[in-house]
């Protein structure tokens, strides 16, 4: 398991625990349950006050946690029948997007979301969830389809923002995301996006401008990174800390700016602490959103988008 | 803002400011570096005479030269919430604000107009690049939003000058909802069968080409403007390569099959005018003297280029 910076400390409890328990199983006649028992009881106390305040910093390295459940494992455990669908029909197929058909609750879907990878190879083949545009092309034509055949968009954002790259710029990256936008609040199916780690600007836009945007409690959505807001507005990249704060991009302040209609709660110590759990609570997550516009219909369905958008911003934070 | 406030204010000013002589008679070309005299520039819409460097303008100016007479009554814009994340980095937002106020002696960063161009009836909104780099926030969207609302109401085609380094980074998530918000926008013009022009200008970068500026129904941009979405340095940080000359330039663009054209800003008022009447189904526009405008309205005209010139 991997820790954070800020949980060293567990990492060093939870560490002593598990030595503790490594010398018995080679040395049976040595009882250490008691005392890794304690260890255990402080590490769990530990971990529940470290997450009971999370900074908005903080959250910004949970939700990029590494271990974190992607979108891979939330398609694989969510849905069934899963069809990848591929290509932009242009120029490439960009392994940075998953998406295609699928079912959930037996119901048919189409699933699309931003895949960082898990390990060294997948993470390089998925482009760390960087997006060029052709997977932002991707996510138009299968929006397009779904829309078509009256089958409703499930998108799944977790991306640091969409690939700064020479080809990605001649290929034009703007207009793929602004036209993967005007798709999203186009199409006369219901739309449901799950921030599930990092919402990263315009890369995140184009998949979550849905009429429902819900957020894992740990995920973040923000106008740029706290780092690069740090080194434009700070002069100093180390300044992230203050960044993060004065951006607001944690679920609960976009909950309190109307931008995310729902907190999704995650399990003690993040999702990485318990996928399953994680996962199976953004499966009942799409399933209220899912029930909530199931009486709208067509045309309905993008009015309610459009007056969203057009409403935001009408309240501010309170001081 | 009415015709009295656009036009009858100016000529007022300029009779009572005309003997202050300008401190600054001459500036210098930002490429060629060639001496241009302001009159001369202004008059030229800021384009070098030597060289056709384009440098910026403001949105004040660029209607005073696009409109017929340089007449164009304002369009309102709702109000937003102020600050709505009390943002604070090294100074607070709102004293931010304020100095780019001061700076550029408006309000916000886009001015968005009603007027006719070569006797074309339009909707024209521009983008400040001097007012906080003309980064879009709930301002600027509202903007957007309320000139293609009034171009809807008026039947008349929208027609959005770009500049802008992003996404206001103060007001945060809500500046990034700008994007699906202008968005919404462009698509109420599409439904109403109006054309939107993008005229994209030096420098239109990040959210905003994400956006508004790129769904345009022609796409035109100024010579040598920078358009692109991640900054020049950055992606060169991420690829570990050099860039091209020229990369990022709108002849590039041109190139790789993102516009539809490259235009200086001395013939875009006759361009717009015969691809509005295009696609609108009028005439061609009468290539000939208009009719005498009323006697006040040439001095309007020089006056007030000249006038915001000297006071530089």
């Amino acid at each position: 398991m991997n820790y954070l910076e800020f949980e060293k400390p567990l990492a060093e409890i939870e560490g002593k625990a598990e030595e503790l328990r490594a010398m018995a199983r080679s040395n049976p006649e040595m009882d250490v349950e008691k005392e890794a028992a304690a260890l255990d009881k402080k590490a769990s106390d530990l971990l529940k006050d470290l997450y009971r305040t999370l900074t908005p910093w903080r959250k910004c390295q949970v939700a990029r946690h590494p271990d974190r459940p992607h979108c891979k494992d939330y398609i694989e455990a969510l849905f069934t029948e899963y069809t990848p669908l591929a290509g932009d029909r242009n120029f490439a197929d960009d392994h940075a997007v998953m998406g295609g058909l699928a079912r959930f609750d037996g119901k048919p879907v189409m699933v699309i979301g931003h895949e960082k990878g898990n390990d060294t190879k997948s993470r390089i083949e998925r482009n760390f969830g960087m997006a060029r545009p052709e997977g932002y092309r991707k996510s138009i034509r299968l929006m397009e389809l779904a829309d078509r055949f009256g089958v409703p968009i499930i998108t799944l954002v977790d991306t640091p923002g969409a690939y700064p790259g020479k080809g990605a710029e001649e290929r034009g990256q703007s207009e793929a995301i602004a036209r993967s936008t005007e798709t999203c609040l186009n199409v006369k199916v219901p739309l449901i996006s799950v921030v599930i780690g990092e919402g990263g600007s315009g890369g995140a836009v184009a998949f979550a401008t849905a009429n429902r945007l819900a957020m894992l409690e740990h995920s973040i959505y923000s106008v740029i990174s706290p780092e690069g807001c740090a080194s434009i507005l700070w002069k100093d990249a180390e300044k992230m800390r203050e960044a993060a704060e004065a951006l607001r991009l944690t679920a609960q302040d976009l909950n309190e700016l109307d931008i995310c209609d729902k907190i999704i709660p995650e399990p003690l110590g993040g999702a990485h602490r318990d996928k399953d759990a994680a996962i199976k609570s953004v499966g009942g997550a799409i399933r209220d959103l899912l029930r909530d516009l199931s009486k709208m219909k067509g045309k309905e369905l993008r009015d309610d988008r459009r007056k969203k958008y057009l409403g935001l911003g009408s309240k501010g934070l309170a001081a | 803002m009415n015709w009295i406030t656009n036009y009858v204010r100016p000529t007022i000013n300029s009779l009572f400011s005309r003997r202050e002589v300008p401190e600054n008679l001459w500036s210098k070309c930002d490429d060629c570096g060639t001496m241009l005299f302001h009159r001369e520039l202004a008059d030229n819409q800021n384009v070098c005479t030597s060289c056709g460097h384009h440098m910026g303008i403001s949105p004040r100016d660029r209607f005073t030269a696009l409109f017929d007479g340089g007449v164009f009554a304002e369009v309102e814009v709702p109000e937003p919430v102020q600050d709505p994340l009390k943002f604070r980095d090294q100074k607070r937002y709102p004293d931010r604000l304020k100095a780019a106020q001061k700076k550029t002696g408006e309000k916000e960063a886009m001015l968005v107009a009603e007027g006719e161009i070569n006797r074309t009836p339009i909707v024209a909104a521009a983008q400040d690049f001097g007012f906080m780099g003309g980064s879009m926030s709930m301002y600027v969207g509202n903007a957007i939003i309320a000139g293609a609302e009034r171009a809807i109401k008026l039947k008349r085609p929208f027609v959005l000058f770009s500049a802008a380094g992003g996404a206001r980074m103060q007001e945060g998530i809500l500046g990034l909802m700008q994007m699906p918000r202008t968005t919404v926008a462009v698509e109420m013009l599409k439904e109403a069968g109006l054309p939107y022009i993008v005229v994209l200008t030096h420098p239109t970068t990040g959210g905003v080409t994400a956006s508004y500026a790129m769904l345009g129904d022609v796409q035109i941009a100024e010579p040598n403007a920078l358009i692109g979405f991640a900054g020049a340095r950055v992606i060169e940080q991420t690829i570990r390569e050099k860039l091209p000359e020229g990369f990022q330039r709108a002849e590039y663009l041109l190139d790789h099959g993102m516009l539809d054209r490259v235009t200086p800003r001395t013939q875009l008022k006759d361009e717009l005018t015969t691809i509005i009447r295009l696609l609108m189904g009028m005439d061609p526009a009468v290539v000939a003297d208009l009719p005498a405008p009323a006697p006040a309205q040439p001095e309007a005209k020089a006056a007030t280029p000249a006038e915001k010139a000297s006071d530089k």
